[in-house]
């Protein structure tokens, strides 16, 4: 049960997508930074994240949705969560791996 | 001390960054304190296994070269994701030498979900 968090943009796309293909059931994957654009609709960002094992957890750090202007744009399958979030997401899970 | 059980993933081409040094350095500072070090090489990582490198040319030290050196760390053999190489039209012919795991992604998440804690690079 890790947390997986991921600060570039999907343009960096052979970070994601490995990323993506390490993820386990149970796990969690928390989009920071420039990654949160990778949660908006955009063209195929929903395809990206068709696939996923069943029960993983799709987070994205509110504060840096508000700062791109992106409130309105986020997909519904994510869950918005603050830094105090972050901090309880980091917590709750054994280790967190960070891709960068 | 608990032994604990480390995997460092690393992404990176040789060279064109330290990225690649960097983590043989934590990697080989991590078996010299006696923890159980899973070595996953994965994207554009797998370049750093390529054979024939040569980089005195650009005043770099061989990462291909420094590899070997993990043996007398402890570290007996490395993972290397199958996939990346297929991406890259890559053989195990055309890699160095050295004792390696092909891995399917399957195995790269069980070595992920075994660990204390994962780095990547």
């Amino acid at each position: 049960m890790a947390l997986h968090t991921i600060n570039k943009s999907p343009q960096h796309a052979q970070l994601l997508s490995t990323c993506l293909r390490t993820l386990t059931a149970g796990d969690a994957l928390l989009l920071l930074q420039d990654a949160v654009y990778a949660g908006i609709d955009s063209g195929g960002n929903a395809a990206l994240f068709a696939d996923l094992p069943v029960d993983v957890k799709l987070y994205v750090l509110h504060e840096d949705l508000l700062a791109r202007g992106l409130e309105e744009k986020l997909l519904p399958h994510w869950e918005r969560v603050d830094y105090a979030g972050f901090v309880e997401l980091a917590c709750q899970h054994p280790k967190t791996i960070s891709w960068y | 001390m608990n032994r604990k059980q480390l995997s460092f993933i690393s992404r990176q081409a040789p060279y064109g960054n330290s990225r690649a040094a960097s983590c043989l350095d934590m990697v080989l500072a991590t078996a010299v304190f006696d923890q159980q070090v899973n070595y996953i090489f994965m994207d554009d990582g797998v370049y750093q296994l390529h054979k024939d490198q040569a980089p005195a040319a650009i005043h770099c030290k061989s990462v291909g070269a420094a590899l070997p050196a993990m043996e007398l760390y402890g570290i007996e053999k490395i993972f290397v994701d199958a996939e990346s190489l297929a991406q890259r039209g890559l053989s195990t012919e055309a890699l160095l030498p050295l004792q390696m795991q092909l891995c399917s992604s399957d195995e790269i998440r069980a070595l992920l979900a075994q660990s204390d804690h994962v780095f990547t690079f």
